[in-house]
């Protein structure tokens, strides 16, 4: 138990709602991001040449201004700090949480919370554990699972959801991030103090709904029209 | 009524507790859920064994000083305080479980009593307004808004039970705290402490031990008032203007 005294010297952005708000700031950067991503994915509907010169046009753009695949490291280095902040943070709050309640309850019932919500940590994890394979698989390593050609980013991505279980191991992660997304983009809002009146409650919890929807269906598109013979090499 | 009640006991704050198992007949469905505890605790003193020790106040649903989690539910199953709660809302023959409000910063004083004095420190932290002694000021020198009046007193019926907390898989006391918030934040008397008081309690809450809100809702469910999750909104909005105003 603390011990029965009284704070001194307290500081707004050392409180577990400051911790929160840096989760959800950087929440709503990855909203923004995997929207994007998603997006472009779809180009693979347009063909081989469209998706590549995509892929390609992401390096070029914002040129001459930046430098070629400027953009891309822009990306990628906002990204890589929002990871940090976002993983540090939800760490920090976990270990937190775990202390609060030392003794646990022999019977605990749980009467409205959503399953997405109380699997927010397990999920995040399988998330990450995802994006490392995802990040091997085309962009890091560029691991063709068929053992082919690796440099062209369209064939790439048809020989790795031609097969059957690497198509379930993207739609299991997608399963993961559209639960992260219907809680994560609610619990954002009221964290930044959006949701003050019954019915802007009910609108962001249906913008979580959306915006789980839209990414994660979206997402999944590509790899099921490749594995059942619509996209092909 | 005949029912099976498995009960924590703990003789005090240093020692381990455990559950035991009870077998009671004669309830009768018209009895609160205290009173039935109270015919158990008769017997044992009839037995000559220790009887369960469990706060209790007012019985009349106002007091906030009773709190049992009855089945892995706080309050037990009706949206009611668990004074307020009668045998009616169970079945013969039926398995209770009662347990304690569980958190670090409720410690179990002996049985099924914990010591709250986290919620009065909380608002000892700034969950007040400083106004000056002396005759009472004229009613309506001060307007309020009907609608700000109205949203204040409906979270001031939160009579700081603690069933949030115990609710929380988090063992957050943030719907406590954004009812108190929100309750002094929407009156005209509540705006000059308004960013020392959010920066206050929740250093406090954070200082007691309680967890970080995830946003899930079992403390509303749980709630015998039935306060609303926009009261954590609302105390995070505060927080963050506290931020930005630079406390």
């Amino acid at each position: 138990m603390a011990s029965p005294t009284l704070v001194k010297g307290v500081r707004s952005t050392r409180s577990t709602i400051a911790l929160k708000l840096t989760m959800a700031l950087s929440g709503l950067a990855f909203i923004g991001f995997v929207l994007g991503h998603m997006y472009g994915n779809l180009k693979a509907f347009s063909g081989h040449d469209a998706f590549n010169e995509y892929a390609h046009h992401l390096r070029e753009l914002g040129e001459p201004l930046l430098p070629y695949g400027g953009f891309l490291w822009v990306m990628r280095v906002g990204l890589i700090v929002a990871l940090v902040v976002h993983v540090v943070a939800a760490v920090a709050l976990w270990r937190r949480a775990a202390k609060a309640r030392p003794v646990s309850y022999v019977a605990k019932k749980n009467q409205a919370s959503s399953l997405s919500s109380r699997t927010m940590r397990w999920g995040g994890i399988t998330i990450l554990l995802f994006l490392v394979w995802h990040l091997v698989n085309f962009t890091i390593g560029k691991v063709n699972p068929q053992g082919g050609e690796t440099n062209d980013p369209y064939n790439l991505l048809v020989d790795t959801f031609d097969l059957w279980w690497m198509t379930a191991i993207y739609l299991v992660a997608m399963v993961a991030l559209a639960m992260h997304l219907h809680h994560g983009t609610w619990s954002a809002l009221q964290t930044l103090g959006l949701t003050n009146t019954a019915q802007s409650r009910a609108r962001a919890k249906a913008v979580g709904w959306i915006v789980a929807v839209v990414v994660a269906g979206g997402f999944s598109l590509v790899p099921l029209f490749v594995l059942f013979g619509v996209i092909t090499k | 009524m005949r029912l099976t009640l498995n009960i924590w006991r703990q003789a005090n704050a240093d020692v381990q507790g455990a559950m035991h198992r009870y077998e009671l007949d004669g309830v009768s469905e018209d009895m609160s859920f205290l009173e039935m505890l109270d015919v158990l605790n008769e017997q044992l003193n009839a037995k000559g064994e220790e009887p369960i020790a469990f706060d209790s106040d007012c019985r009349e649903g106002i007091c906030g000083m009773c709190g049992l989690m009855i089945n892995g539910m706080a309050h037990g199953p009706e949206v009611t305080t668990t004074c307020q709660l009668h045998m009616r809302s169970f079945n013969d023959g039926d398995e209770i479980t009662i347990e304690p409000w569980r958190a670090e910063a409720f410690p179990v004083v002996k049985d099924l009593c914990v010591d709250r004095g986290a919620l009065d420190r909380m608002i000892q932290s700034g969950g007040y307004i400083s106004a000056n002694t002396g005759s009472a000021p004229e009613a309506n020198s001060v307007p309020a808004a009907r609608d700000k009046a109205m949203r204040a007193f409906n979270v001031a019926t939160c009579i700081g039970c603690g069933a949030c907390v115990a609710a929380c898989p988090n063992g957050s006391a943030s719907l406590f705290v954004g009812a108190k918030i929100t309750h002094l934040g929407e009156l005209p008397q509540g705006q000059p402490e308004r960013d020392s008081r959010v920066v206050g309690m929740v250093a406090q809450h954070d200082h007691e031990g309680f967890g970080g809100c995830t946003n899930i809702g079992e403390c509303t469910a749980a709630c015998p008032k039935e306060i609303p999750m926009d009261v954590i909104s609302q105390l995070n909005k505060d927080l963050r203007t506290a931020l930005k105003n630079g406390h």
